[in-house]
């Protein structure tokens, strides 16, 4: 591979002494730069390191109806580590987690294969369908799926009575995780293609044809070639997921609306975080909930990309 | 020598007489806000002093009430916001508050969210203002949810006694003619309408906190107590709440009570379609089940609620709500008199109850032919009003809340709910609820008795 242009020059101008012109015009672009990232940073400041700051200060003190607040340094950390229902909603994410985004990813990288295979008809319009539920909003699709649930008038347990199924419980205390992984299946299938099929599109056609040459089917080219080619995408949709399954909030809070007597405030960290802040009225020990999710992300989301790497780095080493 | 014992008492009876001035001046200080009782002078100049007020309230079409207030009172001029129902509405509000900006002058508030408002003083004592001589044209325990010690804390706007609606083809079939008069009645009822009907007498909604504590209240379970400062009473697991718990567990479990989720859509299906043969409500029930199910134009009756003895004749409350004025205010008086105008101004209160279809908790309304004596077609020609109004009368005086009703729902929800829902022992969750509260209120600080 050869250096890019740029690097080259920065290379050349850096051994011998630099000279006054280009030393100018490097400060004049580093000045350039600073200004185009600066409206970044400020709002990436005021919006996000500001609010953090201050919600992780917020989580050092108590609050009390009686009594006002008063600093309470860790003792919300460690209540919440010895919080069963936090912990609990913790488990249920992580159950979410396995079963759910495994399916939801297998669908989308098959189906992202499938159009990119260019053997399917019609693919731009099955495209357009499978994207489509992302862009229903979250409420909307669990209000609409509350209904498909219903199990007196729900066309699902209609259909499923006519044919003599008796009468499915999409909404009990039992069922309800699964039905809202199917929830989120449905939402979020499309959002994983789009990603994967755009990955897809960039693989350089050439390795078809030597892969061709060298007698892979098409299955072979999918399993050989798209798919390691595309493992960074996928890495990143799983990332995604997991950011999306720990902070799941408008599906639980919605169908709590259907069926409260399913969804108990601890349902998702996320939501037991809303519920503690709003409900209970105890701010402090919610943002210290908010504090610690968000560690248990960045620590589950470095955990699979470091294993993945080392795995890409052992596939490298052997090959 | 002669001189100083009189003088000494003279001095004695003068601190005396000083230090009663002073006390007896001081609270009046402290609570006017502004100092004493409000004259009318000083209400006369608020009420003629060009004010934008700002009223936070989910009430439909409030604004026709609002008008009647402008047109008395050109000078004031009234915003009227809806920033949502229920628990948004309060969450909102409390923002506000904490904020110290853009919260209303004048709040609607569920009686039983007054006294979380207390409790961090939020509320303006309505008593200086006037408001005290109002106790008259409430009904004395829509009054006492209000002012349950000597401060008044908001207005009544409307109430929710309960009682019982329900099918009267249904009943009839299954060959009862005459609505239960006690529980007994109505749990053999209960079977009868099933085997000869299939349908559920009536549903007891699985999270439905409200129709729960209604029932607690028509028994005279007092779950609750506030003293109003750091001392709240929790006794939600009591030997009478336990009663009225096991009832309903007996029903429940011969499957003559069913416990799906109330106001959702399979729930309204459920009354439109026959499911259910009854609702246990309140008084803003009539008109809401009109509007869900229609189709059962005719069929439908009143009744008071079934007792727990035969002979009395005793009611719950479940629901409605009132108008505070917020201790932030800048225009106390001015929001005080839009608070009490629109609720006890004969105009405005007739028109909260026959147009927004509220239940009135104004005297002035429930002797009022022109409301009592209607004839609802949806219920054969009954005269719902008059009956509710009877029931009023019958709602035990003395029934108090807790100052995080938030949390209280929301355990019930948690403890009482899942497991009506699973067809459970409801006795034995009334003592995890009251676990669950206990611990929550000395967590906050309080002292529970």
């Amino acid at each position: 591979m050869s250096h890019s242009p740029a690097l080259t020059a920065e290379r050349l101008s850096a051994t011998p002494p630099p000279t006054h012109r280009t030393s100018t015009s490097r400060r004049k672009q580093n000045l350039a730069a600073y200004l185009f990232i600066l409206p970044f940073f400020v709002v990436f400041i005021a919006m996000l390191i500001v609010p953090l700051v201050y919600s992780g200060y917020l989580s050092l003190f108590e609050s009390k109806l009686i009594g006002g607040d008063v600093f309470a340094g860790l003792t919300n950390y460690v209540r919440a580590l010895q919080d069963s229902a936090f912990l609990a909603s913790l488990g249920r994410m992580g159950l979410f987690f396995i079963i759910q985004v495994p399916i939801m990813l297998g669908l989308a990288l098959f189906l992202a294969l499938a159009l990119d295979s260019r053997r399917a008809r019609g693919s731009k319009g099955v495209r357009l369908l499978v994207f489509m539920p992302y862009a229903v909003p979250a409420v909307v699709a669990t209000l609409m799926w509350g209904y498909l649930y219903g199990s007196d008038f729900g066309p699902i347990a209609q259909i499923a009575r006519a044919v003599g199924f008796g009468t499915p419980d999409f909404l009990s205390p039992a069922n309800i995780l699964g039905s809202m992984m199917n929830i989120v299946t449905w939402e979020f299938v499309g959002y994983n293609m789009i990603i994967m099929y755009a990955a897809l599109r960039s693989i350089p056609g050439e390795l078809y044809e030597a892969a061709e040459i060298d007698g892979a089917g098409q299955f072979r080219i999918a399993w050989s070639v798209k798919i390691p080619a595309i493992r960074p995408a996928i890495l990143l949709t799983v990332i995604f997921s997991i950011i999306g399954t720990f902070q799941l909030f408008a599906e639980p809070s919605l169908l709590n609306v259907i069926a409260p007597d399913a969804i108990t405030n601890s349902f998702t960290p996320n939501y037991y975080a809303y519920n503690l802040a709003f409900i209970n009225q105890e701010l402090n020990y919610a943002a210290a909930i908010a504090f610690l999710l968000g560690v248990f992300i960045a620590i589950v989301s470095y955990i699979v990309q470091l294993s993945t790497q080392q795995r890409e780095r052992r596939e490298r080493g052997t090959a | 020598m002669r001189k100083a014992p009189r003088t000494a008492l003279a001095l004695g009876s003068g601190a005396v007489a000083a230090a009663l001035i002073l006390s007896g001046c001081a609270p009046g200080a402290n609570e006017g806000g502004g100092g004493g009782p409000v004259s009318q002078d000083e209400i006369d100049k608020a009420m003629t002093t060009p004010t934008k007020l700002t009223f936070w309230t989910w009430v439909p079409d409030i604004e026709n009430e609002v008008k009647l207030f402008e047109e008395k009172y050109p000078a004031i001029d009234v915003k009227v916001e809806n920033v949502g129902q229920g628990l948004a509405h309060y969450q909102k509000l409390r923002s506000a508050i904490e904020a110290g900006e853009g919260g209303p002058d004048v709040a609607q508030i569920e009686y039983q969210y007054i006294p979380s408002f207390v409790l961090p003083e939020s509320l303006l004592d309505l008593t200086p203002y006037g408001a005290d001589d109002l106790s008259g044209d409430f009904v004395d325990w829509a009054w006492n949810q209000v002012s349950p010690a000597d401060e008044v804390w908001a207005i009544p706007q409307d109430v929710g006694p309960m009682g019982n609606l329900y099918r009267e083809d249904l009943l009839t079939q299954a060959g009862i003619t005459e609505p239960p008069a006690t529980w007994d009645d109505y749990a053999t009822a209960a079977k009868a309408v099933k085997d000869s009907t299939g349908a559920y007498i009536s549903n007891l909604g699985a999270t439905q906190a409200g129709q729960m504590i209604g029932f607690f209240w028509q028994a005279g379970v007092k779950p609750f107590g506030y003293d109003g400062k750091e001392t709240v009473t929790i006794d939600v697991n009591s030997d009478e709440a336990k009663q009225v718990a096991d009832y309903w567990t007996g029903l429940i479990q011969q499957d003559l009570i069913s416990t799906d989720v109330d106001f959702n859509d399979e729930w309204y299906q459920g009354l439109a379609s026959g499911k259910y043969a009854g609702w246990l409500t309140a008084a803003w029930g009539p008109i809401f089940l009109q509007g869900t199910a229609e189709g059962t134009s005719g069929l439908w009756r009143a009744a008071p609620l079934p007792q727990w003895e035969a002979g009395q004749d005793v009611s719950g409350n479940w629901g409605g709500s009132s108008d505070a004025v917020l201790a932030d205010s800048k225009n106390p008086i001015a929001a005080y008199e839009l608070a009490k105008f629109i609720n006890d101004d004969e105009e405005s209160a007739m028109k909260l109850a026959t147009e927004q279809f509220l239940f009135p908790p104004q005297v002035s309304v429930l002797e009022d032919p022109a409301f009592v004596d209607q004839e609802s077609e949806f219920y054969g020609g009954q005269q719902v009003n008059k009956l509710f109004s009877e029931i009023s009368e019958t709602v035990d005086t003395d029934f108090q809340w807790l100052p995080f009703m938030d949390y209280v729902y929301s355990s019930y929800e948690e403890t009482m709910g899942t497991v009506i829902a699973a067809k459970g022992d409801i006795s034995g969750a009334l003592d995890t609820w009251q676990d669950q509260l206990v611990k929550y209120a000395k967590d906050q600080g309080f002292t529970v008795k």
